[in-house]
């Protein structure tokens, strides 16, 4: 028996070993370097500072250098990313929602082909789906153009390089990311428990909010989790659609690394993501955990 | 058929033998910046084969050249990069005995400051990064930064600028009458308000924008002058403008790697590029002015004259060539930058 464990452990190790360095290597690299100054044209000098850190937050005033204020700037970049992401999340789980439920509710054998259309995005490029985006909604793209000829609108309406065009994008990039796993959850769901909820007088909602809510919740959690988190680090979608006339996060971060040429910075601000990443996820699982309550069925 | 395959077998053979005889050339360029018309015209000529690899930014290129290993012989960095590769012995002098032909520089790249003398380096491309307007829409002056700074309303909300921090930085620093890399704080302070109140007038900082410009979607905007030609190719409304408070010169420069494999053929690729009719294939294909005297007759026609590759005389004095900045001065242009699109 603890022969077969030793054994075990060394079959792993390999697998491990490529797990731990590949893993936590790159990352104790940046943690190391948001602790270094900037070297020339980029690269780190090798002095300890908390200068990076420093500036992530705070910034002195160009002019007056004693003034030290809140780095506003930086806080409205993190605050737009993380807004922008919550809202792409919830618009995929409303849009998400019924599409999965859709699929779900075929018959077993439409079901594959449903999910297999669900999945065809995937099989293009981000990059290239995102600028069909573009294209589909540019001044004089296909909405505009039908607009147009049917005479709905007079002049072209500027959708590309605003808010609802990074908002849209994020969307459909997404989408797929909330609809899988909701799907997982609902193929897995006893529909006889929503019949029983009619049998016992529920309404539609009720029933949806006290029965199928419930059982699909695993479902809803990880594909917020699947969303939001990429969202938050979303680089091209706002980059393409939204014009560069505000930054994200994504954004910012490879300011730093490439005309900014502030390597530290860069990284300071990359592990600041992770930070809110990891603490906004261990908030949202406490939260959705907390109010689970007694198992029901 | 046997035949035909024997002979075809002793071709491929023969030419590889020969490819290998005379060798190999790695060439690491810009993306899509090479011709290829080029490239095949060097092999026929000396029978080296090169191969290309691309970068996207002068930034990516220094950082795999300083890790070593990377096998390339010769580098094309822009004017603003040549001093560190010179300072950090990442590059090694030309070599007088096979590049013959540097007098075929323009007299005015000849002796640039970047390089003194071109002890190192042979002009690849050059270009400057102005302005650009729709004249059916705005026809008046254009040689202004006003155009992007305080536009016209005719142009309000039509302007692309492209989101080349430094190039933005550099345009509005001169606007106000400041050096490239000044930390005079009230020229920066300047800088940034006259930033912060033109932004509201930019539909977009965006770069890959021929189109947007030939279909109208942008009306003015700060671009490069090869684009703003390829725009007004596709539409002859466009016109490019020189701002005269001052405006990027930029050149890419061709240099041989300290630890190229084959440094000679590397040389020997040099002096190739200095003769003007292979020069003038290299714009041909990227569509920017090259800095070789006497490549012009060789250039396609819709290139000979173009407004956007000849600097007007009595604007020439506002081209200025650019400069890496001191940390503290990038530093300070980041964080105006950051604020200007926070």
């Amino acid at each position: 028996m603890r022969r077969a464990t030793w054994w075990n452990w060394l079959l792993c190790a390999p697998a491990l070993v490529v797990l731990v360095v590949a893993a936590s290597g790159p990352l104790v690299i940046v943690a190391v370097y948001s602790f270094l100054s900037p070297g020339n044209l980029g690269g780190v000098e090798w002095t300890f500072t908390t200068e990076a850190w420093f500036r992530v937050f705070f910034s002195r005033d160009m002019f007056e250098p004693d003034i030290v204020t809140w780095n506003d700037a930086h806080l409205v970049i993190f605050w737009r990313s993380v807004w922008l992401s919550l809202q792409t999340t919830v618009i995929c789980a409303l849009l998400g929602f019924p599409t999965a439920w859709f699929i779900a509710t075929r018959r077993p054998g439409n079901r594959t082909l449903w999910l297999f259309l669900v999945t065809i995005p995937f099989w293009t490029n981000l990059l290239i789906r995102t600028f069909a985006v573009q294209e589909m909604i540019r001044n004089n793209g296909i909405v505009n153009t039908l607009l147009l000829k049917a005479g709905i609108i007079e002049a072209p309406i500027q959708m590309l390089y605003t808010d609802f065009a990074v908002l849209l994008g994020m969307a459909y990039v997404f989408l797929p990311l909330m609809v899988l796993p909701l799907y997982a959850a609902m193929e897995r769901m006893d529909f006889r428990l929503v019949e029983a909820s009619y049998d016992l007088y529920a309404s539609r909602w009720a029933s949806l909010w006290h029965v199928i809510l419930p059982s699909v919740r695993p479902g809803l959690i990880a594909g917020s989790i699947l969303v939001f988190i990429p969202a938050i680090g979303a680089y091209v979608t706002p980059r393409v659609l939204g014009g560069g006339r505000t930054m994200m996060l994504g954004n910012l971060i490879a300011l730093q690394f490439g005309q900014g040429r502030n390597w530290p910075l860069g990284a300071a601000l990359s592990m600041l993501l992770l930070i809110v990443v990891v603490a906004a996820l261990v908030i949202y699982l406490r939260a959705v955990g907390q109010d689970r309550g007694p198992r029901r069925g | 058929m046997k035949q035909t395959m024997g002979l075809a077998l002793a071709a491929v053979l023969g030419t590889g033998a020969a490819a290998q005889a005379e060798g190999v050339l790695n060439l690491y360029n810009w993306g899509n910046y090479t011709s290829p018309e080029l490239l095949e015209k060097f092999t026929a000529e000396t029978g080296i084969k090169v191969t290309v690899t691309d970068y996207d930014s002068n930034d990516t290129a220094l950082a795999r050249i300083r890790q070593g290993g990377h096998g390339f012989d010769i580098v094309v960095p822009s004017d603003t990069y040549v001093p560190t590769y010179i300072a950090e012995g990442l590059v090694v002098p030309l070599d007088d005995a096979i590049v013959t032909d540097r007098d075929n520089i323009l007299e005015q790249f000849r002796d640039v400051p970047f390089d003194p003398g071109r002890e190192y380096s042979v002009p690849w491309q050059w270009g400057t990064t102005g302005v650009v307007v729709n004249t059916s829409v705005y026809n008046g002056d254009r040689n202004t930064a006003d155009i992007v700074f305080k536009p016209p309303p005719e142009l309000s909300g039509k302007i692309n600028v492209i989101p080349e921090m430094s190039d933005v930085m550099a345009i509005a620093v001169y606007y106000h009458g400041g050096e490239r890399c000044t930390d005079d704080p009230e020229i920066l302070r300047a800088v940034r308000d006259t930033l912060m109140a033109a932004k509201p007038h930019w539909l977009a900082l965006d770069y890959g924008t021929v189109d947007a410009y030939i279909a109208g979607d942008f009306a003015a905007g700060i671009y490069w002058n090869g684009a703003s030609m390829r725009a007004r190719l596709g539409n002859p409304d466009i016109a490019y403008g020189y701002p005269a408070t001052g405006f990027p010169i930029w050149m890419d420069n061709a240099m041989v790697l300290a630890d190229a494999p084959n440094p000679e053929n590397a040389m020997r690729f040099i002096n190739f590029i200095l003769r003007p009719e292979n020069a003038a294939l290299i714009s041909n294909f990227a569509r920017y002015a090259n800095g070789i005297e006497g490549s012009e007759q060789f250039m396609d026609e819709v290139m000979r004259d173009a407004p956007e590759l000849t600097i007007p005389d009595e604007l020439k004095d506002a081209g200025r060539w650019g400069v890496v900045c001191p940390q503290e001065v990038t530093d300070m242009h980041t964080q105006i930058w950051t604020e200007l699109l926070q």
